[in-house]
This record gives C-alpha cells, structure tokens and sequence, in this order.
C-alpha cells in the first residue's frame, strides 16, 4: 500500500525555523506544510496590502524559503503553505524570485486565490454569528471577510505540477489534507477518509504542540531536549492509516499522551469536527504507541460536509490601553493593591471613557481572578496592570499614563512602568453559501 | 482528597469566545473517576468568574478523556480581550488543581 510521510514545519507565523529544515534534510518527507495564518492575523496582512499593493503576505516567507526550498527543490519535496495571507499571489511572485536568485528557476509555484469573499458576504449583508449584527452594520469597521477553503483548490494546484502551493486563509487540517487527496486520488465525498485525512491535519497543524511543546510539567510530564524540539511527520497510508512520528534524534517526544492532547485541542464537540470538506467525527479515535516516538492514531471518520463556508470576518473593534508597574519586598502586595485603588479612583476623577476595564496584580490574580487565586501564597513580587478599552485612541493612552503617574505620586518603590496604547482588529464569524466562493489557481515561474 | 493532576492531564484551546479544555485519564482504570467527579456542574463552579456561558462536557472514552466546552470564557474573544491570557492558555493548569476524591490506587 502507497504511503506518503508529510512534515509539518510550522505551527504559528513566528514558529522556530530550523526545525523545518531538519525536516527537510532528515526526515524522508515529500510534502512539507506550513500553517502560519492566526484567526486575526490574515485581517493585519489585509491592512497591510491595503498600504502596499505587494504586500500583505507572511512577513517570515522570505526567510521560511530560502532555508528551506534548496533541499526541498532537491529532493523532490513539495511545500504547501497559507504564508499567502491576504495576498497570496504576491507571496508566491516572492517565491519566484527567491527560488530565481537560488538558482532554482525551475520551480513551479501556484497560488491559491479566491479565499477573499468581502463582495460577497456585503451583497448578502449576513448575520455574524458571535453578537448581533450585519456585516453592513459594521460600516467602515469592517476590514476583511476571508473564507476558509477547503483542500480542493490545493490538490488541484499538486496535480498540476506545482512544487509549491501557497494559500491565503484555507482551513488548516485542509493544508495537509490536500497532500493526501493529490498523492492517493481520494474522492471529494469520501466521507471517512476525508474524515481520518481531517484527523491527521489536525493534530499536525500545529506542529511541534504534538512533539513535547505545551505539554511538559516538571514531575508530571517531562520532555526531553526541549530546545531542540523535533516537528511531528505524519505517515499516511492509502487507506488513512496514520502514524504520527518526528525525526530521528530531534528533541521532544510522541507520546499517545501528546497525540491525545492535540486531538482536543481547540476542539468542541469531538463528533463533528466541522471543516471545509467534511465534517469530521473525532469521537471514536484510538491512540497507540507502537515504538518509541511512533504512534498509530485510527478511527477517524466523517459525514458529509455542510452547505456553507465559515468565513472570519476582520473588523475594528475598539482601542485598548494598558500600563504596568511592579512593587517587590516586603509589602509589596500591600502596595499593589493600593496602587491599584489609586488608578481606579483617579481614572474616575479624569472621566477617562472606558466601556471595560480590568484591575489585576500579576504574580497573583491577573491570569485566573480572584477566586482561584484566593489562597494563594503572598509573592515577593508584584506587577500592576491596568488594562482598558476605549472608543478611540487618545483615551486608551490616558489609561497608560495614570499608571505611569504611579511613579512619582504613587506608594513607595514603584518601578518598571510601562504602558502600550493599540487599535484591535477583531475577528467575528459569518456563515457563507459555498458556491459564492469561486476558488482558483494562479502558476508563477517554471 | 487528592488534586486533578495526580490522575489526569489536560489542554486548553480557543475559539472565539469559546475556551475548550481536555481531561485526560493518565490510565484508563481512572477514567470511571473523572466521570464521575469532574462533572460539567463542578467545573462551572471551579471556574466562578472565569466563565460567563455554559460548561458543556463530551466524553470520549477510547482514550479515556473528557472536553470540557465552555461559551464566555475568554474575556469577549480572543482577539478582543482586555486579559493578559487573551488564549486563556493558562486554563487548563487551573482545572487540574481541581481536588478529587481519593480512593484510588495511583
């Protein structure tokens, strides 16, 4: 039986490069994927192209190619990726000339465009689903509207010779399910195998979280070399048989303690697991070690996918304003608090317009509030933070600047003030008939 | 009594405003126990202040784990909390500190 090993070589747009390389160079893989595109983060690539016609792609591709397109173009290695973002056919442009100035002309790259529905949810002005509200309702907030495509599109782009696919918003088990559809002509309705490939997507696209990264407690769970944490390869067989493995000598671990982790991860209800082409059912997966760092995972199946798209929705959704300021020694947590008391009250008296705001000492209640925090030790040390939101910028600076007064009007020893002032691009969901996304494939170069 | 953590292991993932959380049986032979005392009722009261929507429970019992879905957890969404953990990453470490009752041979 035909069996394809696909590495994943990155799990975040700011992830580790190296161990993509080392995928590249030891791992014996012939897909390499890179799923780099964060819920928000295609919404900041839009506002980015928006100030440059060529931009608003991954601001690593750049350095992402050039480590590793030498050894993949040398091994026949082909490489799928969401670095497009908003601009996918300007990312793979870049990637021309990046494979041009290797001495790799050769290459053939295609992007994948059409993720880009803005037009569309306008014209049918549908309802988001996390609050009240239209899209029109957002007016001139609204920033981007970018469905997730499925793996139809990708596989599309392997059949046709491409070396590599780069892709805006897609989903991300998609990335690698492509792969897969390309390598063994699996049928769009196969429901279970799309199932199973949507299982093997998942708990790669995040790369090193299924190796030993966000999993070691010390004592508990320990992790080996986590410095040199290896990226996961997934071996998948025609029929969906998965093992999920790392290279030789890497650091980190697989576990079925790591594969059960990552199976959940951002997961709700385990039996319908809803993506682009299938809805898959997680809740009948097995997890088997089978060797050291192997583990086999079946059992994932699917049902038949749903007559819409998600589509994520970037938006301006407020301004948020933030300072801090540590006390440590004796009474610090004393004079953490009366610190804190003193913002409230003097962001009352300068009538500084806050619709939220939150009041918290880190090192004691900032990450889990008051009641799981309740009887903790008193630290040595603690740092205020005074966090706010805001209709527009000027008042979101106001928040920072009554902790920064902290220093000189403030209690004894204050030290270490900082503030940050942002605009937040949100991320809201819209629900879209599948037809109204009209995906398509663009070569570059070869 | 003994905590969470002694038995099982967990993670926290994000949606939206939406924190799932998994518990998973270290063995199997404790799965029984997270059933039975790591109910969706006693998580939403761990998490008092935390959670604002519902805590619902799906139970998975070929790997011996349980997720734990809960709506108005993370601050208005990720992408517009005011919260330092806008992820509400650090969730899980909270759930497991969770005291389970201790007739168990661990």
């Amino acid at each position: 039986m035909r069996t394809i090993r696909i590495g994943s070589g990155a799990g975040y747009s700011g992830d580790r490069i190296e161990p993509a390389v080392e995928l590249a160079e030891k791992g014996g893989i012939q897909y390499l994927v890179f799923e780099c595109l964060g819920e928000r983060t295609v919404a900041l690539a839009q506002q980015a192209r928006m100030k440059n016609p060529d931009g608003g792609y991954d601001p690593l591709l750049e350095e992402r190619m050039r480590a590793v397109l030498p050894l993949c173009a040398a091994k026949g290695i082909k490489i799928v990726t969401n670095m497009g973002a908003a601009n996918p056919l300007a990312a793979a442009r870049k990637t021309a000339e990046i494979a041009k100035s290797l001495g790799l002309s050769s290459l053939r790259i295609a992007a994948v465009i059409g993720d880009d529905v803005l037009d569309a949810c306008k014209d049918g002005d549908l309802p988001i689903m996390e609050f009240d509200g239209t899209i029109k309702q957002l007016g001139n907030r609204l920033l981007s509207a970018n469905a997730y495509l499925g793996a139809g599109p990708m596989a599309e782009a392997l059949e046709g010779g491409a070396d590599v696919v780069i892709t805006g918003r897609a989903s991300d088990p998609a990335l690698f399910l492509a792969p897969m559809i390309h390598a063994f002509g699996w049928a769009m309705d196969d429901w279970n195998l799309l199932g199973q490939g949507t299982v093997a997507g998942h708990l790669l696209e995040c790369a090193g979280q299924i190796t030993g990264g966000y999993f070691a407690d010390p004592g508990f769970k320990d992790i080996p070399d986590l410095a040199r944490l290896g990226f996961p390869i997934g071996e998948v067989s025609e029929d969906g048989s998965l093992v999920i493995t790392k290279v030789e000598g890497s650091g980190g671990a697989v576990t079925a303690q790591t594969c059960k982790e990552q199976l959940l991860y951002e997961v709700h209800d385990p039996a319908r697991y809803i993506q682009p082409d299938v809805v898959a059912d997680f809740s009948q997966v097995k997890v088997e070690e089978i060797a050291k760092d192997r583990v086999r995972v079946s059992g994932g199946r699917g049902s038949k996918r749903t007559p819409t798209l998600k589509v994520s929705v970037g938006y301006v959704d407020s301004f948020i304003g933030e300072g801090q300021i540590s006390y440590a020694g004796p009474g610090a947590l004393a004079r953490g608090k009366l610190a804190l008391e003193i913002v409230r009250e003097r962001l009352k008296l300068t009538g500084v317009a806050a619709s939220e705001l939150r009041f918290e000492l880190i090192g004691v209640d900032s990450l889990h509030g008051a009641q799981l925090s309740a009887h903790a030790n008193e630290p040595y040390e603690v740092r205020v933070r005074v966090a706010g939101r805001t209709e527009n910028l000027s008042e979101a600076v106001r928040i920072g600047n009554e902790v920064e007064t902290l220093y000189t009007n403030g209690p004894a020893a204050g030290g270490g003030a900082s503030k940050s002032a942002r605009d937040v691009v949100a991320v809201a969901s819209v629900l879209l008939p599948r037809e109204l996304a009209k995906p398509s494939i663009q070569f570059v170069g070869g | 009594m003994t905590k969470l953590r002694e038995i099982a292991h967990s993670r926290t993932g994000d949606k939206g405003n939406t924190s799932n959380i998994s518990v998973i049986a270290y063995h199997e032979k404790h799965y029984p126990q997270l059933l039975e005392q790591v109910t969706p009722e006693r998580v939403k009261a761990h998490f008092k202040g935390v959670v604002e929507g519902e805590v619902v429970r799906y139970e998975l019992p070929n790997i011996s784990a349980l997720n734990f879905v809960m709506t108005g957890a993370l601050g208005g969404g990720v992408t517009r909390s005011l919260a330092l953990d806008a992820h509400g990453k650090s969730l899980s470490s909270a759930l497991l500190d969770l005291e389970i009752e201790n007739d168990l041979d661990l």
